[in-house]
């Protein structure tokens, strides 16, 4: 643990324990919601007024302001889920399972608007509504992986045992994040090849690519929100017979 | 770390790299019907079979394009820079389809070695940009369009 300063390594310690974190993600959400209202609004202006069309789509790809980040998301949350679980079975925390499953809907919600605007451009610039090419493929899975993940939750009656059977299942899954990310550069694929992400300058020209950022950064706080709100209830779930939450329902009524 | 921890740890990574594996090698196994679509030089090379339904891909060739006829069907070659194939497509093409375009058509090879296609999808590549931009690039003469692979 020497690696880690001290006090990084106290906060940890501290927000592991439900009230600490539950009475931080009250002070975080209205400063998050106010940066997340800014960053969207200032996104999706310059996306969808400031930006110029494309040479060869005209206005069509202005779908990427919502596709492209709704699919890093995917990926992101996953990634996100799978470190929870890997904390939550060694060192059984309850706070890592608590942010694993809570993630699991929120990331479903992404992949599947990923999966929808995709069909949507990809019908008049395609020239059809799917196509069973590895990459779009492989984000079915996923979002197959994340509804396994809540289904399983749902399943088993031990909020603390259906924790570690998620955990499980997501780092297995996991596996499948480099094949979606990879998918066209190792497979002939109908899905172009990656623009932002990957060794060079990104091949999108800088008055596109601003506002992309802005709302790769507006869907992460987003996620931030979400992720916090969802924590909160199932701390409360979790928590429901401990002197603190009792303390706290009788202080709001 | 306790002894306990560094066992959970070592069990999950050793899962991991177990399911890595196996998924290594089953798509190994399963690369041929990953790709979505052979490339024009597979296709001339005779590793697409023959009168069965495949897709090929590759980028239009510039100038190549000629309706003859009632201006339904469309004749158009293939490229993947290396070999050409010809297409033959009666049908309504896509929006992105042009000249110097990627496209993924599926069809049946014949005799004559045309491509006979069904179905007409353009490949989009990863390059955005604006008119101006797309003009100025052109007359610098380095192709704005290109194909993945």
């Amino acid at each position: 643990m020497s690696i880690i300063p001290a006090p990084v390594s106290r906060f940890f310690h501290r927000m592991a324990s439900p009230p600490i974190f539950y009475a931080f993600a009250d002070k975080l959400i209205p400063w998050l919601s106010l940066i997340f209202i800014g960053l969207t609004g200032a996104g999706l202006y310059l996306g969808l007024f400031v930006a110029p069309a494309d040479y060869q789509q005209g206005d069509s790809y202005r779908i990427i302001y919502i596709h492209v980040p709704a699919a890093w998301m995917s990926l992101f949350i996953y990634v996100l889920m799978a470190i929870c679980g890997g904390i939550a079975l060694i060192w059984r925390m309850k706070l890592a399972e608590v942010m694993m499953v809570s993630s699991a809907p929120i990331g479903a919600g992404f992949t599947f608007i990923a999966l929808v605007t995709g069909s949507l451009w990809g019908k008049p610039m395609w020239g059809t509504w799917w196509v069973w090419d590895a990459r779009l493929t492989s984000e079915l899975i996923l979002l197959f992986l994340y509804l396994g993940a809540i289904s399983l939750y749902g399943a088993i009656e031990d909020r603390r045992t259906a924790s570690r059977a998620v955990a499980i299942l997501v780092i297995v899954g996991v596996v499948n994040i480099p094949i979606i990310h990879y998918s066209v550069q190792w497979w002939n694929t109908l899905h172009q090849g990656p623009t932002v992400a990957k060794a060079g300058k990104p091949s999108i020209h800088i008055s596109m690519l601003i506002p992309l950022l802005l709302m790769a950064t507006a869907f992460k706080l987003h996620y931030a929100i979400a992720v916090l709100q969802a924590a909160k209830v199932e701390i409360l779930k979790r928590e429901q017979n401990t002197q603190w939450v009792k303390k706290l329902i009788e202080g709001n009524s | 770390m306790k002894p306990i921890r560094k066992q959970r740890l070592g069990l999950i990574l050793l899962m991991l790299a177990g399911v890595a594996l196996a998924v290594t090698f089953a798509l190994k196994a399963f690369n041929e019907n990953l790709m979505y679509f052979f490339s024009t030089t597979e296709v001339v090379e005779g590793k697409a079979p023959e009168n069965t339904l495949i897709r090929l891909g590759g980028m239009v060739v510039k100038g190549s394009v000629k309706r003859p006829g009632d201006g339904m069907t469309v004749h158009f070659k293939l490229t993947d820079f290396n070999k050409e194939v010809s297409v033959e497509y009666t049908g309504i093409l896509p929006d992105l389809f042009r000249e110097g375009q990627g496209i993924v058509a599926k069809g049946r090879l014949d005799k004559r070695g045309v491509f006979v296609a069904e179905e007409v999808l353009a490949k989009h590549d990863e390059n955005y940009m604006p008119p101006e931009v797309a003009d100025s690039l052109k007359k610098q003469k380095t192709t704005p369009t290109r194909m993945e692979k």
